[in-house]
């Protein structure tokens, strides 16, 4: 079997005997440790699992370990900065009290972050658009007002748009 | 299939309900925190306490005061406040320990909490459902803050010289009030932990209005864990050289193995052992199946995918939704075969009515779908097991082991972790016995992973049923008569399954003069468990949608229709604090209705609809506000809550319980629902059972009368009248009665 290599929060990984059809997924929480990234429903639905490659939010249940090859790999665990300040989605988070049972948070977090690294100030229209991961315990008024919030510790308050989309 | 395990959980979550708030006092004596004081510090300062007087060696070298099992005060100020039941979203990880900090009088930036020891002699009992942890901890907490609080002080007097009398706390400190001389926890805890434990009895605990903590919003005590991505929850647990397995049933409930490519699947890469397991004939604890252990959940999972079983399913259930909904229908015709309850005189009601309605309601079978899909991590050697579970009993889980693999019960270790989510599922331990037998069998410790499909095709589900009412009002619109005849199911032909059970005490039932309930029971062997509200989150649609077509067919505003049947402020059971209050009842209906502008003129094609339930001891009442288009596209504009559950603990946990659970109604009542044909659940993942998404989800507006009753729990109660709310509104915007869900099988669409 394959030696993967992974570049994951900026650091690179060499992930050996790797079978060609594992899912990112499970190289990231079982082979690297990095549990952040949830196990939802294994085909995409849930959300769980979002990680940013390249940037780009993807559910890595559903995308092979090997097609992450050469790309730029975020998780949950490495989107604070390299000091540890939090994210502003992360201090939101906390702020708003977001989590009931937390398990599909990371997942809410990192399709966030990618919304608002592409469109810094989105309308309500573009948060329900980006924001399909499923939450279980209902948590979706916090999980919007976090995102406000953010945007607006982001110093983007002034370009806020007016109404909804 | 009679199954013992289910059968217990319920009686233990039965009986604890039942329990007077005098009884659960009456356990809390100074005896217990005595016994609580020594095991929570160990075995040394066990003997300290109860010999009384001499510092144990241990205890002076750390300098720590662990007066009992909820609270280490270390030299350095730092609180360690132990959090004893499973947090599973509820928000009681957080809950506990400031009910605590707030009779200690704490300063909440000092205190640190940790999942407490799974241990009965310690924490009494350990679990987390029937949204019983606030009112049954209540009590507990609030001392074990106070006995603590008492010891410092005395420390504090005795230090200065001065009377207890003239001693206050605030922020973690002893002030005395005559000299201003302070001292704080952290200095005061090595001579607190030489003092006597007071009697609890003997301490007098705060009243409402000196509360400076509880009531206010403080975010969750692992939030900073959450969102960093720690690993927190059972599925992220790893220990060293561990294995992964799956572990594969027959998707009819009661079927064997029969035969399974073994051969096959040992040789594929990572497989490092295949197994057939017989179970144990309890279908919560060990159904039968195949083990297959690989070295990544991958391999496991890829393994499994491969596998080939013949299943023998001579005593599977052979179960069929839709012959059920078939066989319901012809028996609304009729009165149920048994009286579950009838009061006054309903035919001669029936015969001097001014109107009389009569309807048929369905609701489906639901599967819990916790999004962390079932696991967990065993690890069997030398005669010891250790257990890593998300697990709402783990008390339990570690009973079940020691009994099916014959194992002491003091060699077995449960590690509670954070569950993702519970909503009743987890009340069974069913992975937990699959992975300690998987472990025990190997000799190597391992994960046992569940895919979603797993999980959703071994529930423990939330029962479908149907009731037929019939209804009617009198001369001068008044509700005069009731009849349910509700078709429900049953395992062993004599009582209703799990969640399938209804009594004459149900609300509306005792405020109504003339009322008859029958039950009929359909035979079932799919096996049926709590699921969030029990019973109540089912029978809430149905009778609260019912009412409301009685109000409309006496020409009453559902309010006033609703505040007349309540009547005049009483208790329903005088004997107990849990019972329904129809003061309280009235309190939040109306609160509801000034927060939601009942009665506001609205546009066309958009209402307001109400339901008030009360279940778990809790008074909701509800106000959604919805628009209904042409096609039958709906918007949940916004769903007003109105409640009492008693003092709030924290605000913040208490309004996000409040907004979960109208979300996770509207999401059921939307589109969730499970066919069951020859046995087997068809849906086996979120595209086939499409939870509710961010941008269909209402605002959710929450407001509580606090009132000084004692407090009860909030997991459940806000739910049952999400769905009767919703409904009345779809009602009320378009003249379209749902009288089935959910709302997607009538067309409807968000």
């Amino acid at each position: 079997m394959p030696t993967l290599r992974l570049s994951v929060n900026g650091q690179e990984h060499s992930v050996e005997e790797v079978d060609p059809l594992t899912p990112l997924l499970w190289v990231l929480r079982d082979s690297l440790g990095l549990s952040g990234t949830k196990f939802g429903c294994g085909g995409g639905f849930c959300g769980a699992c979002t990680v940013h490659l390249d940037g780009s939010p993807v559910r890595s249940c559903s995308i092979l370990a090997t097609s992450a090859v050469g790309r730029k790999i975020t998780t949950i665990e490495g989107l604070a900065g390299d000091d540890g300040t939090l994210h502003p989605l992360q201090e939101a988070w906390i702020e708003h009290d977001v989590p009931q049972c937390g398990y599909c948070q990371a997942g809410q977090i990192m399709s966030a972050a990618a919304l608002l690294e592409s469109n810094p100030v989105p309308s309500d229209a573009e948060i329900d658009a980006a924001m399909t991961g499923l939450c279980r315990c209902g948590t979706y008024n916090r999980i919007r007002q976090a995102i406000n919030s953010a945007v607006q510790n982001m110093g983007n308050t002034s370009a806020r748009k007016e109404g909804g989309a | 299939m009679n199954d013992q395990y289910l059968h217990d959980v319920i009686r233990d979550a039965e009986a604890a309900f039942e329990a007077s708030p005098e009884t659960r006092t009456q356990t809390l004596g100074r005896r217990s925190f005595l016994k609580l004081t020594g095991l929570a510090g160990g075995g040394l300062a066990l003997a300290f306490y109860l010999e009384g007087g001499t510092q144990s060696l241990a205890a002076q070298a750390s300098g720590e005061f662990a007066p009992n099992g909820f609270i280490h005060i270390s030299p350095d100020g730092s609180i360690l406040i132990y959090s004893k039941n499973p947090e599973i979203g509820q928000g009681i990880k957080t809950a506990f320990p400031m009910i605590i900090a707030e009779e200690l009088d704490a300063d909440w930036e000092d205190v640190r909490v940790e999942q407490a020891p799974i241990d009965q002699a310690v924490y009494g009992r350990q679990a987390a459902g029937g949204s019983r942890s606030i009112p049954s901890g209540w009590d507990q907490m609030r001392q074990a803050g106070a006995v603590a609080r008492a010891m410092l002080v005395a420390a504090a007097a005795q230090e200065w010289g001065v009377p207890v009398s003239e001693c206050r706390t605030e922020k973690s400190t002893v002030i005395h009030s005559g000299s201003g001389r302070r001292l704080g926890y952290g200095e005061l805890a090595n001579r607190a932990a030489a003092l006597p434990v007071p009697d609890p009895k003997s301490l007098t605990l705060k009243k409402r209005a000196d509360y400076k903590l509880l009531g206010t919003r403080v975010t969750g005590v692992d939030n900073y864990k959450l969102v960093t991505g720690q690993p927190l929850f059972g599925i992220d647990q790893v220990v060293p050289d561990m294995l992964y397995a799956t572990y594969t049933k027959c998707p009819a409930p009661g079927g064997r193995v029969g035969q399974a490519n073994l051969d096959e699947i040992r040789s594929l890469p990572g497989v490092k052992h295949a197994f057939v397991l017989q179970g144990n004939g309890q279908l919560a604890e060990l159904r039968p199946g195949v083990a297959i252990v690989a070295t990544s959940t991958w391999a496991a999972i890829s393994a499994k995918g491969q596998l080939r079983v013949t299943w023998d399913e001579s005593e599977a259930a052979k179960d069929s939704w839709s012959a059920a909904v078939k066989r319901a229908r012809e028996l609304a015709k009729q009165s149920g075969s048994e009286i579950l309850g009838e009061t006054g005189d309903t035919a001669k009601a029936f015969s001097s009515a001014a109107k009389t309605v009569e309807a048929f309601y369905s609701y489906p079978f639901l599967s819990h779908a916790p999004l962390e899909p079932q696991n967990c991590t065993a690890w069997y050697r030398d005669g010891v097991m250790d257990i890593w579970a998300s697990t709402q009993t783990p008390q339990r889980g570690l009973t079940s082991i020691a009994k099916m693999l014959d194992i002491p019960e003091d060699r077995i270790t449960i590690h509670q972790t954070r569950v993702g989510g519970g909503f009743g599922r987890r009340l069974m331990n069913d992975s937990m016995c699959e992975a300690a037998t998987i472990s025990k069998q190997i000799g190597a410790p391992v994960k046992l992973q569940w895919t979603r499909e797993d999980d959703m095709a071994h529930d423990f589900y939330r029962v479908g049923g149907f009731h037929s009412f019939k209804g009617a009002v009198d001369d001068s619109g008044k509700l005069s008569a009731w009849e349910d005849h509700f078709v429900t199911f049953s395992s062993d032909g004599q009582k209703p399954v799990t969640g399938g059970n209804m009594s004459a005490t149900e609300f509306p039932l005792p405020l109504i003069a003339n009322f008859r309930l029958t039950q009929t029971l359909l035979p079932l062997l799919t096996p049926c468990g709590p699921w969030r509200a029990p019973r109540s989150n089912a029978v809430a649609f149905a009778g609260q949608c019912f009412f409301h077509e009685l109000a409309v067919a006496a020409g009453r505003d559902h309010l006033e229709f609703l505040l007349e049947v309540m009547g005049k402020p009483r208790w329903l059971d005088p004997g107990s604090s849990r019972a329904l209050n129809t003061g309280r009842a009235a309190d939040v209906i109306r609160l509801a209705a000034e927060k939601a502008g009942w009665g506001k003129s609205l546009p066309e094609g958009r209402g307001l609809g109400l339901a008030f339930y009360f279940s778990h001891a809790g008074h909701f009442a509800e106000i959604a506000e919805v628009s209904v288009e042409d096609n039958k596209k709906l918007t949940v504009h916004k769903v007003t809550v109105a409640a009492d559950v008693g003092p709030i603990v924290n605000l913040s946990g208490a309004e996000n319980q409040c907004q979960g659970a109208v979300i996770d109604g509207f999401s059921t009542m939307l589109g969730l629902e499970l066919s069951i044909e020859n046995g087997r659940v068809q849906e086996s993942n979120f595209d086939q059972y499409p939870l509710l998404q961010l941008a269909h989800a209402p605002e959710v507006e929450v407001h509580f009368i606090q009132s000084d009753f004692p407090p009860t729990g909030l997991g459940e109660p806000a739910l049952p009248p999400a769905a009767p709310a919703i409904c009345n509104a779809i009602f009320a915007a378009s003249g379209h009665r749902v009288r089935e869900l959910p709302l997607s099988r009538e067309g409807f669409s968000v």
